[in-house]
Formats: C-alpha cells, structure tokens, sequence
C-alpha cells in the first residue's frame, strides 16, 4: 500500500499545513540555533560580526525549511532520483571545474553563489535512497544484487567527494548512507561483513608500517600518530586538539562564564567559530552548557524518529530517519572530534557552527521531516481540526 | 502501482524496528560523548585550568635603565638615549621575504645585520628578534603606519648606551655591547635580563668592573597574550630598578685638554690629586670612539683600530708597561738615604762611565758629571751615581722602596686588566730565568731599565707617594649614588719625612735650577712653581760598536725604534696637590717630548681651563698661546681658567 492509495483529501491543506507542522522540532531547532548565536558573539569577543550574518543565514534557512515542507512530499520522492543525478553531475563538474580553495576543490561558481554540490549530495542521497526502498519490494531488500544498487549509488558520490580531498564529508556520506540502508532492513550479515573487513583493513594498514608493502605515506601516518596522541607535537600538527581539550577542560562543572573564556578569545583556538566552536560553549558554560547542547540534539534527533515510526510510506519514514542519522553523525563526529576521540575530519557543529552551506543544507533536511509530518495521511478521527 | 497490506506492515514494522535499534546505537554513542565531556571537564578539569592559564599569562621582563656615568662636575659622561627599533617575529609574519621587501622600501636595512636577525630567526622564531636598529623617529613612524602589509613586524622603543665625549673616555669607562654567549657563562648568578634582546652589557674599562652597579634590576609585566604572543592587556606591573648613577673623580674638561694635547701620539697621562688619590685624568692616546662598539662595530672599522702601529685599543694608562728610565731614579735614592748607606751630601765622581766586575755602564752624558751629590743627582739625572747607589743599596732595598712608592703593585681601579708592572727580586729572577741576580742587574735596575716595568699609572702614584708623603692609592668613583667612596688616602706613608724632602728638592732643581733637565718645562703662576723628574728609557741596546761611532740620534731612527720618553711632575713645589706621569712612547728624550706635555696638563690642572699664557716664561709666551690656541678641544667643556690664589 503506498501513500497514493491514502484518500489526499485526509492530508492537511491550505493554512492547516501550517499547524500540521511539526512545532516542537521548530522550537528545538531554535533553541539550539540561539545556543550558537550567544557563542558566536562571545567567540567573536562580544561582538555581533559572526553572530548577525549567522541569525539571517538561521531566518533564511527557516523560511527555506516552511517552502520545503509546503510541498506534499510525494513531489520530494517524485523528484529524488533527478536530484541525485544533478548532485552527480555538479560533483563530477566540480572535479573538472571547480574552484579551489584552502588547499581542496569544492565550489562550483556559478556567479553570485559558491555551490557546494557535496552539501548537496548529503540531502539528495538520503532521498534518493528512500526513494529506492519505497520503490523496491520488502521481500528484495537483501537480495545480493537489490543490496549492490544502493551501495553503488552511495560509493559514486563518497569517491568523488574523497577525490576532492573531503573526508569528512565522504565519511559522512558512506556512514549515513549505511544508516538508510539498515534502517531498511537489509540484513545485518552484510553491515557486519563491511564494519569486519573495514576493520580488517585498518589494522592491515596499521600493521603495514614500517615494511616494504607499507600502504601509506609516512606524513599519513604521522597524522593518525597525532590523533592517537597530540600531545606528542603540541605545536605542530596536535596543537588544535590540544589547545581544544584545554579550552574544554577548563571548563570545569559550570564553565567560566559567558564572554570569560580566555582560550577562544586570545585565539589560542583554531577554527574558534567554525569547527571548534563546541570548545568554547564547553569553556564558557561548562559541562552543563556542553550537556544541554547535547540533549536539545539528542531531542531533535528522537523527533524526527518518532515522526519517522508514525510514517505510512516508507519513504517518508526512510526520509525522516536518514536525516536524523545526517543529523546525528554532524554533531556526534564534531564533538568525538574536538574531544580528542575522533580524528579532525572538518565536520561544523550542526546549526552552530558559523557557517551558510550547511545551515541551509540542515534546514532543508528539516523541511523535509516537516513536509512528511505534514504531508502524513491522517487516520479518521485523528487531528480533528486539521480536517477540511 | 499497488501494494499489499502484508508486505506493507511487513517492511513498516521492520523500519519501525530498525529505527528503535539506531536509535539506541545514538543513544550510547551520546552516552560515550557525555562520558568523555565529564571527564575533560571534571576530572582532568583543574590540570586543563592550569594549562589555560599558562597559555594566557605570561612574564616579561622590563630592562632598566642603566645607570649613568657622570665627571666629578656632573657632566655626563655615559647616558642612555632613546633609539628606535624595528623587531620581527617570524611566526607572526606571512611571508618573511615579502615583509623584508616591503621594508626595505620603507627604511634603510643594514645587510649584514638583516642576515645575522634572520639566522638568529631559525633559532627562535617565536621570539621578537631586531632587524632594523638605530631608525629616525620618521622611519619608524612610516612602519607604524604600514604596519597593516607588514605582519609579523613591530616598531619599537629602547634604550641605548651612548659616550657623548667620544674618544676622551674610552679608556676610562669603556663601552657597553649586545651579550654573548661568553658573558653569560661568565655570569654567576644568571641574570634573565641577560637574555632578554638589545640589553647591553658592560665590556670592558668601569662599565665591565661597575657592571653590577650600572645593570639595576629587571621589572617584570604580567601580561595576558594571544597565541600569537601579542599582549592583549596588562594584568600587574613591578617597575624596574635603574642602575646606580656612579661619579667619577675625573674632570671632562682636564681629561679632553690632556687628550688633545697628547694629539697623534701614541702616549699616555694621568693626573692625580695627591691628597685623596682621585685620578683626574687618565688619557691613553690615541683612542677611539666607544660609541662605535655599542653599535657593533664594522669589521673594516675593527680592523683599521687592531691594525694601527700606534695600538688605540691599548689602555696605555694601566696596560701599557715601559722602562721608567730616570723617572725611577727617587726610589733608589730614597732606598739607599733610609738604609744610611748614603747620605745626602756625600758625592761620587762621574767620568761619564763606571766600571763594575769589569762589564762598563755608561752615564747618559758622555762626558761625565763630576762630582755628583744627592740632589745633582737628579737635576741633571746622573746615571753614575745611581751606578755606586745600586751597589750600596742593592735590590732588595730597591725593590722594596719601589714598592711602597706604588711600583710593581696592581692598584685597585676600576678597569679592567690593571697590570702590576714589575719590580724585579731574586726569586723572581731565578723563576724566570733560572739565574742568580748579578750586581749588573741592580746597576740596570737603578736607572729604571732592565727588568724594570711601570704604567703610567703607578708611575703617577709613585710621584704623588713622593710629593704627599701620604699612602696615596688612585680612585676612580667619587660617589655612587650620591654617596661618597672612601678616599685613596688613609694616612701618612711611613717612611721618614725629611728623606721625601731630599727627593723632593732635587725634583725642584730638575726644573727650576740651572743645569736641570727641564729647565725648559719650568712655569710660574701666581708664584706657583712645580717639580718633577724627566726619564729617556731605551727600547733598544746600544752596542759597543755603536757607542764608539757615536750613539744614533733618535731622529735617525725608524719610529718604533726611537726611545720612550717620560717625565713626572708635581705642584706646587711646596704644598703639593697635583701629580703628573706622561709617557710619549718612542717620543725620544724625556725633557723634549714629555716634560712640555706635564707642564701645559698641570697648569690645564692648576688654573681649572686653558693655561694662561703669563705662567709661561717670557720667551715662550707667544708661541704657547698660539699652540694652545690651536688645540682641538671639545668647545662644550671649555672653561675660563679660575683665578689661583696668589
């Protein structure tokens, strides 16, 4: 049963769209949006120079977000596999005529904007994925060759993006996009065989050092050194992360106070108001700050799955799921990242980070839960007065 | 496209499954991030606490001023001065090339300097290092103010060390340099100041000896900084201590007269007051200009110092070690009249030789002298006589006349490398050389040649010992900060009055009686006269061919074979207060080249300024005042002579 057999006169319309939208996502998303402009004016040294562009990147996402989700989703899985195929074609456009910048090549020109089809790619590959479940029977999700396709469609674009060099970004593609799948309900044999010879091949690649079928440059491997122990070059190449677990541990129960860190404002932080922005909101507010961001993510993360298992159609749910899981690993990479856990792959703070590409990205992700939600055929007797 | 209900609720309850297990997969990697967040934050948070606060304050330092240098009338004689500076630190900086090319268009960069900055860079390139030094005050405002383009650079004040009487002081206080690497070993207490950029450090003369006097002590800033190392504000300040301020007992205005009347001549002079042993002027000539150190001094201009035959790097005034010649004669004299193997009146005939265990000394006058008593002895310098007094008196006597008169003594100044000169013993002899003293060695002793060695300096002390009769020792610091220095004088010389008068007299006759070696040299101002002893010390041996053809002529000889000529001085005759010691190296006969320079520096001495032309005899008068006149004297210390009391 597919949504087009639902009566579409029992799906809001008109104004009642409006109150059919998820509104406690909105305020969430809000709240979380406010954390980061109070931190971007205390990044900035009390002033509003990253903060203002950052609230009217913020209005324009929320407007983006309301347009999106006023469209009836089918129209979204209608045009999922164009999308992804445009996202393809500007990544391979990228590769032959992008634009570089900070030592990788990422933007196409197109005048007014710099388009980041790898933002892109992030929302179009979620979709496209739903779209494939919802087209394809249940009964063929682990079917070897139905599992191949999905896999394809998500390693073209993580190779391109790989190529630009972006791993952060193609990490992010290859780890949501095994997210959809198994949200799916491809058998867990296969994540297993991935995650078991993904492993595999790492440690071969560790155990590769130092003999003559070494896998990789020296400087790479001094980089993962680092990671595993920055402490070792504190100036050097560790000195972000070190700098960074300062700014963090000083913190303390309560942080310094707002506008008292000193690390970010004598600049001792790289990347203080993109990247390493959690730093500061850990210094400042402390574990509590660092805790409340936390859950108001986490709580953004449960409303899109709830919104998610509420769904009829599986592209919906798949939708919403997948950009809970996008979600998910921006914030879960950035924090792993800052704290030492994880490697600095260049992953923003989700609605935090100052930033417009991946707010607006986000934002549209949003409006497509919010366009699910509303969009969502509604049973007799429920949602009374959303009813025509 | 139509779908049934079975496969429908099928895939939605496994979604609705696959969702709950993400979502708890979510929850736990939530789980471990909260779990690491509480550990950075409360159980590592006190050690991160600490790290922070290190990252953000740190010391600096704040050199103080150094202490000045002024003459006993409190002229300055070594100050500071403010110079503008251009520093660099290359972390800061973008591209270092292109920050160097657009100052170069800016300032004028000194290569040499900009190569030794950038080497010293690669050692330590957080740290601020001096590339440009010594801007005017429009340079460095151009930097300022294109200070955007230029990253990494910043434009800076400080202090300097600066000589404004030039040469006149060179030997006296020396000069201040950048610290090497060699004077911080040499520091026993390590000093932080000591590495901090552009301190300055004394070298050598009073500013190396007075060192920890002029230095002060070091301030310090507590400061927030970026990590860039930009100081972003203050947090408390401890001012610094500025060096004590020293007075010296010399006087500008006698010490540039005395270097001008030395001129080219590789000499030296000291003038001491006899009744506190403040050295009044202590010149070795030439000299040269300190001010050229302090700014590291260009190996061209090194060079042409090290390499002059007349040794301006020499500190003649202690250092320099010669023959006194006759100007030693009084301590043999005054040996053997206490001894009593001489009495005063007693006189030895002089045929113009003497012959001792059949080796011949000659007397300086071919013809002899005649009958020589104690005080024509020294008027007309006899050498016989002191010839028959070496033999009476015999060294020991000697030697330790000459040291309680200051000779072979290293007096406590403050300069560097005093030498002791050299009284020579029998020990001493027999270390050296590996010889027993012979009576030749007393007889060439007796008339300050031999082994016999004295400075300037202790020559100086000598006559002042002689004239005073007091224990007078030579002191450079009259105060420090503002608070007197003992005296060079603690009492009366032991040894007895009425023998000082016979060395004194027969020193009155060298001037002022006929037949005295420098008769030539006498002055009288208001009724002041003065006396003194000329000395001509070889620096070659006469050989026995020579002395039959004739004894060359000084003027015949190359320069640095000529004789060195010396001459001491005191005044008045009467009631001392003025000694003199010059000695004009290879300047040849003492009463011709050195005694006119003590005569025209003691009257400099007597009338406080430029000798008035009436002191002089008759004769002279004209010409004097025509020479003293034409003397190139630093017009800011010029004086009028005070009147003397009549």
């Amino acid at each position: 049963m597919s949504y087009l057999e639902y009566n579409v006169a029992r799906t809001p319309a008109g104004l009642h769209k409006v109150l059919a939208l998820n509104w406690a996502l909105i305020l969430l998303i809000s709240a979380v949006a406010s954390l980061g402009f109070l931190v971007l004016y205390s990044v900035a040294g009390g002033d509003w120079r990253w903060a203002e562009p950052q609230m009217k990147r913020f209005i324009l996402g929320l407007g983006v977000m309301f347009i999106v989700a006023m469209v009836p989703i089918w129209f979204w899985r209608n045009i999922s596999a164009l999308a992804y195929a445009v996202a393809l074609v500007l990544l391979v456009a990228v590769e032959l005529f992008g634009t570089t910048g900070g030592g990788a090549t990422r933007w196409i020109d197109l005048g007014p904007v710099l388009l980041q089809p790898s933002e892109l790619m992030k929302i179009t590959l979620v979709m496209m994925l739903a779209a494939y479940y919802d087209w394809l029977p249940a009964n063929k999700v682990s079917h070897p060759f139905w599992v191949l396709v999905p896999a394809a469609i998500i390693l073209i674009p993580a190779a391109l993006v790989l190529k630009q060099p972006d791993l952060g970004t193609a990490l992010l593609l290859m780890t949501g996009g095994a997210g959809v799948l198994f949200a799916a309900g491809v058998h867990w044999g296969y994540f297993v065989a991935v995650f078991g010879s993904a492993g595999a091949g790492v440690t071969a690649v560790l155990k590769s050092r130092g003999t003559d079928w070494q896998l990789l440059k020296d400087y790479q491997f001094r980089r993962i050194d680092i990671f595993l122990n920055p402490d070792a070059d504190p100036l050097g190449a560790g000195y972000n992360i070190t700098q960074s677990k300062i700014a963090l541990g000083s913190g303390g129960w309560t942080g310094k106070g707002f506008l008292q860190g000193t690390q970010a404002r004598l600049n001792f932080l790289p990347e203080k108001h993109t990247d390493f922005i959690f730093t500061t909101l850990a210094e400042e507010f402390g574990l509590m700050g660092g805790l409340s961001l936390l859950i108001l993510y986490l709580l953004i993360v449960a409303f899109c799955v709830a919104a998610a298992l509420r769904m009829k159609d599986r592209f919906s749910a798949l939708v919403c799921i997948g950009i809970a899981i996008a979600f998910f690993l921006y914030f879960a990479i950035n924090m792993s990242m800052v704290m030492g856990m994880a490697p600095v792959v260049g992953v923003p703070l989700p609605l935090v980070s100052y930033g417009g590409s991946a707010m607006v990205v986000l934002m549209v992700g949003f409006g497509l839960v919010q366009s699910a939600c509303v969009h969502r055929p509604r049973a007799k007797g429920e949602g009374r007065l959303l009813r025509r | 496209m139509k779908r049934d209900a079975q496969e429908m609720s099928l895939s939605s309850r496994r979604i609705t499954r696959r969702a709950l297990m993400l979502g708890g997969l979510k929850l736990s990697v939530g789980g471990a991030i909260l779990a690491r967040m509480q550990h950075l934050q409360v159980e590592q948070a006190d050690e991160f606490l600490l790290l922070a606060e290190e990252n953000r304050i740190k010391v600096r330092l704040i050199a103080p001023a150094r202490g000045l240098i002024y003459d006993r009338n409190g002229v300055v004689v070594a100050g500071n001065e403010q110079v503008y500076r251009v520093s660099m630190i290359r972390e800061d900086a973008d591209d270092v090339g292109a920050v160097i090319t657009r100052l170069r268009g800016l300032v004028k960069l000194d290569e040499d300097a900009l190569q030794r900055a950038l080497r010293e860079m690669d050692g330590r390139p957080h740290q601020a290092v001096t590339i440009a030094d010594r801007l005017t005050w429009e340079e460095l405002s151009t930097v300022a103010v294109n200070m955007p383009s230029l990253s990494g650079i910043t434009p800076e004040v400080g202090l300097s060390r600066v000589y404004p009487l030039g040469p006149d002081y060179a030997h006296v206080i020396g000069y201040v340099g950048r610290v090497s690497e060699r004077d911080i070993e040499e520091a026993e207490t390590p000093d932080p100041l000591l590495q901090t950029p552009q301190f300055q450090i004394g070298k050598i003369g009073a500013e190396k000896k007075l060192e920890d006097l002029l230095r002060g002590r070091a301030g310090a800033r507590r400061v927030e900084q970026n990590a860039a190392g930009r100081v972003m504000r203050e947090l408390g300040r401890t001012e610094s201590t500025p060096g004590s301020d020293v007075q010296l007992t010399l006087d500008a205005g006698l010490q540039n007269f005395t270097q001008a009347r030395l001129g080219t001549e590789s000499a030296s002079a000291v003038v001491l007051d006899v009744r506190n042993g403040d050295v009044l002027a202590a010149v070795s000539s030439p000299s040269y200009d300190p001010n050229l150190f302090v700014q590291g001094i260009s190996s061209a201009n090194y060079s042409k110092l090290r390499d002059n035959d007349h040794r301006p790097l020499h500190n003649k005034i202690v250092q320099g070690l010669y023959p006194p010649g006759s100007t030693f004669k009084m301590v043999p004299l005054l040996a053997a009249l206490e001894a009593g193997v001489m009495s005063p009146n007693e006189t030895v005939y002089c045929p113009g030789y003497t012959t001792v265990s059949g080796r011949r000394f000659h007397c300086w006058k071919r013809g002899g002298h005649g009958h020589v008593d104690a005080a024509k002895s020294l008027r007309e310098s006899c050498d016989v006589y002191y010839y028959e007094v070496a033999q009476r008196a015999g060294i020991d006597r000697m030697g330790a006349m000459a040291n309680r008169l200051g000779l072979g003594v290293a007096h406590d100044l403050h300069m560097t490398s005093v030498s002791e000169g050299l009284i020579p013993t029998r020990d001493w002899k027999r270390a050296r050389y590996n010889e027993s003293w012979q009576v030749g060695d007393s007889i060439n002793a007796s008339i300050g040649q031999g082994f016999v060695l004295a400075s300037p300096m202790q020559l100086a002390v000598m006559t002042a010992r002689i004239a005073s009769g007091l224990d007078v020792s030579p002191r450079m610091v009259r105060s420090v900060d503002g608070v007197a220095q003992p005296p060079g004088v603690t009492g009366p010389l032991d040894l007895n009055r009425s023998l000082l008068e016979q060395a004194r007299d027969g020193m009155y006759q060298v001037i002022n009686a006929r037949g005295g070696t420098a008769g030539r040299s006498a002055f009288e101002l208001d009724g002041i006269k003065w006396a003194g002893k000329t000395g001509t010390s070889q620096v070659r041996n006469i050989t026995a061919a020579e002395r039959a053809r004739g004894v060359f002529r000084n003027e015949d000889l190359p320069w640095e074979r000529r004789d060195h000529a010396l001459f001491v001085g005191y005044a008045p005759y009467d009631d001392p207060r003025y000694a003199v010691s010059v000695v004009v190296e290879h300047g040849g006969g003492g009463s011709a080249a050195a005694a006119p320079v003590a005569r025209d520096i003691m009257l400099y001495a007597l009338a406080g300024g430029l000798p008035p032309a009436k002191a002089y005899p008759a004769g002279q008068r004209e010409q004097m005042e025509q020479f003293l006149a034409g003397l190139p004297l630093n017009p800011a210390l010029r004086r009028k002579p005070r009147s003397t009391e009549a």
